[in-house]
């Protein structure tokens, strides 16, 4: 199962090395992990998609929690959430990508946000899977460069995490 | 006034109440022992390598229950303190280890003598700091004692660079109180989980209470021995464990564990109700997960929730201090009606009487085991007795049969040869009056026979009781049973003269090579009381360790001493269990 983690934590320098020496050292995977600082400058918050079962799960909620630095963990799978990512992507259409790039555009509802003569570069946000599924829609020679910032995500409604 | 970091820093370990430090110079840290030198309430205590600071810490914080304190400089200081670190971080014990830093302009510069501490401890540690300013120190002290001693106990260390012992500010107070936001232990367990665990406990009809090091660590022992008492139902302690409750008493039926006791296991195995307490279901308890205990529910009671159902998935998980949530069941168990578990009784008693301890006496040897029962009867069984790690180690736990909490003191999580010793100098330190043996193996003492130098400047008579074995019996053992007897690197050649090593570092050093040489000599080292004596005892080499789980095996499928023989299995199979 595929879980989206909240992590609030002190802003302190090293802090992302505790929580990714965490996740190496007890082997629980990694898809993404994004983190940046909140309204509150003292805090960082991060957002990590981890694969496991149940039991795994519980434990990298306790084993965050157990780290010092770390203020609030919250499982945002578990509950009505949004959820992120965003995605640029540099391409070069080959003979094979034989459809209307302007109209690709709307349906992903993206932005082309720079051009040359050889290439475009895509700015897509969403979920994971509709990213991926932008991505299938070229013939993969085509695409150049790809950066992506992993999920990042928030609870729905008034609750807070 | 104006102090510098160093005198700040010192000022902040007697607020403390920081009475010892274990350590060693070097010129990251030369500001804080100059510090040091101007001041009295603080003894260091200057040991001969890193490791044998943090050991002998760690030793300290075992017997005293107070937090152990160790200094080492920058670079290969903190590197040689790692172990020691790892085996307190291992155990839960409290300890804060201050290392000195680079100065801040240089790090990150490859300096002379700089290693990411913070980075290499991290880890191994509960939490690490590095100070980045003076004004930084005197919290991050508290904020180090704070959570070393708090929770589930743990080694914080505090990095320091050089600068900011040197860079001066006006005395602050010492904060007397800390909060921190991200830092809240659970200290009070759920009343609707204790209410639970009681119905679970009264109605159950073949109980048993398996108690570890967090009934020691949890200062529980009074609560364990009346909760024991008030249920009648057998218990068994773990390695860490051992002591919370008296290992005399008729309700003790001894460790359990690979080499636990026939009972123990036969018990938990058959047991429908295990009420865990403090303890952690570490893989040389439960053997081959699979086949533990197959019709137990599990109650379990742990400061640590990350402990509860990691291994084995909890019916009624507590989270709380030991002493508490026993004090709570108490009082909810105080008047109930409780299932008659005679029978259980006799059928544990049944085990009992298969006496899985016994072993055979042969002439002309000494067996390890009789070595373990004379100093148990010559110290009247109230030594503090530390250990290293091997065969010896399980033997003294066997056959030592501890009382009191706090008086078996040994690394059990890391199993880190060469802890002995230097634990026994810092329990000696911690426990002036009492006698500390420390009964090693003639492997593991050279791990760390340098503190001998150190125990003679600090005058702390230590009894050392070496099995001699000539092997690295544990290994060997399993080479015996795993490897069809190839014996690779386990036989311990050139052996140093035990007796002539220990006077060169002005002990005294007595030779026993026959039985009835055992007790005489055992007697003889512990009236030398202001004296450490190296009592080394040539013992039986082929001797194993039983009883013992075998590969992949369950807790019913105990091989006994003399009764059973080991057949050569797969280590493969073995790590199973
Ligand atoms: C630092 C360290 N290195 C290696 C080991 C692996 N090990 C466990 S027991 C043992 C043998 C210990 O020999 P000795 O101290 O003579 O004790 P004995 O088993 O013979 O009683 C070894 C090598 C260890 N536990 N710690
Ligand atoms: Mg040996």
């Amino acid at each position: 199962m595929r879980h989206i983690i909240s992590v609030v934590i002190e802003n302190e320098t090293g802090a992302l090395s505790r929580v990714s020496g965490l996740f190496s050292q007890r082997g629980f995977n990694i898809e993404s992990l994004t983190v940046a600082q909140t309204n509150d400058p003292s805090l960082s918050r991060m957002t990590i998609v981890s694969t496991g079962n149940d039991r795994v799960l519980e434990q990298i909620v306790k084993q965050l929690n157990k780290l010092i630095e770390v203020v609030k963990v919250s499982d945002l799978t578990s509950q009505d959430h949004i959820e992120r990512d965003l995605m640029l992507v540099k391409i070069c259409p080959t003979k094979k990508d034989n459809f209307d790039l302007k109209q690709l555009v709307d349906v992903f509802s993206c932005k082309i946000v720079d051009v040359t003569d050889k290439t475009y570069t895509i700015e897509i946000s969403g979920k994971t899977k509709k990213l991926n599924a932008f991505l299938d829609t070229f013939d993969p020679a085509s695409i150049l460069e790809v950066s992506r910032t992993g999920v990042t995500g928030i609870s729905r409604g008034k609750k807070l995490i | 006034m104006k102090l510098n970091g160093a005198e700040i820093l010192i000022n902040c370990l007697k607020k403390e109440g920081v009475k010892h430090i274990f350590g060693y110079p070097g010129g990251a840290v030369l500001h804080i022992y100059d510090a040091l030198d101007s001041q009295e309430d603080i003894t260091h205590i200057l040991v001969r390598h890193e490791q044998g600071a943090a050991h002998a810490a760690d030793g300290y914080a075992r017997t005293s229950g107070k937090p152990g304190v160790v200094l080492v400089t920058s670079g290969p200081g903190i590197t040689n303190a790692v172990t020691g670190i790892a085996t307190a971080n291992m155990d839960s014990i409290p300890m804060v280890v201050i290392s000195g830093q680079v100065p801040s302009p240089l790090i990150g510069n490859d300096a002379f003598q700089e290693v990411d501490a913070v980075g290499i401890t991290r880890s191994c540690v509960k939490h690490n700091f590095l100070i980045k300013d003076i004004s930084e120190v005197a919290i991050t002290v508290k904020k180090a004692f704070h959570i070393a001693t708090t929770g589930r106990p743990g080694p914080v260390v505090i990095d320091i660079p050089k600068d900011v012992t040197i860079n001066q500010m006006e005395l602050e107070e010492y904060p007397e109180t800390i909060k921190m936001r991200s830092y809240k232990p659970t200290t009070k367990a759920s009343n609707r989980q204790i209410k639970k665990a009681a119905e679970l406990i009264a109605n159950s009809q073949r109980p048993i209470l398996y108690s570890g090091g967090g009934s020691v660590i949890g200062n529980a022992s009074k609560e364990l021995r009346e909760f024991t008492r008030l249920l009648g139902f057998p218990i068994t302690q773990t390695l860490m464990g051992l002591g919370a409750y008296p290992g005399t008493d008729q309700l003790s039926i001894g460790m359990l564990g690979m080499h636990g006791t026939y009972e123990a296991n036969m018990a938990m195995h058959d047991s429908d109700c295990v009420v865990a307490i403090g303890a952690r279901f570490d893989d040389r308890i439960t053997g081959n997960l699979e086949k533990f205990c197959p019709s137990a529910k599990f109650i379990h009671i742990d400061i640590d929730p990350s402990q509860i159902s990691k291994n084995v998935v909890a019916d009624i998980p507590i989270v709380g201090q030991t002493k508490q949530v026993l004090q709570a069941l108490i009082e909810e168990l105080k008047d109930a009606k409780l299932v008659d578990i005679s029978k259980w009784w006799s059928q544990i008693n049944t085990w009992r009487g298969v006496d899985s301890l016994a072993y055979k006496k042969k002439s002309g040897v000494i067996k390890p085991q009789t070595v373990i029962e004379m100093l148990y009867e010559v110290t009247k069984g109230e030594a503090i007795v530390t250990s290293d790690v091997g065969q010896h180690q399980m033997w003294a736990a066997q056959y030592y049969l501890f009382d009191e909490p706090r008086r078996w003191i040994n690394s059990g999580g890391l199993g880190t040869m060469g802890f002995g010793l230097p634990a026994a100098m810092g329990a000696k330190i911690a426990m002036p009056d009492r006698d500390v043996v420390c009964v090693t193996g003639e492997g593991s003492i050279q791990m760390m026979l340098q503190e001998l130098s150190t125990m003679l400047q600090y005058n702390t008579p230590v009894k050392i009781v070496n099995l001699n074995n000539r092997y690295l019996g544990m290994v060997r053992q399993w080479q015996e049973f795993f490897y069809e007897k190839r014996y690779a690197m386990s036989y311990m050649d050139a052996l140093p003269d035990f007796v002539k090593l220990a006077e060169s570092y002005g002990h005294l050093g007595i030779l026993v090579e026959n039985e009835k040489d055992l007790k005489p000599a055992l007697i003889e080292a512990l009236k030398q009381k202001d004296r450490t004596v190296f009592v080394d005892v040539i013992t039986d080499p082929n001797e194993n360790v039983f009883p013992m789980i075998p590969a992949g095996g369950a807790h019913c499928d105990m091989l006994l001493s003399g009764r059973d023989e080991m057949v050569s299995k797969d280590e493969t199979d073995f790590n199973a269990v």
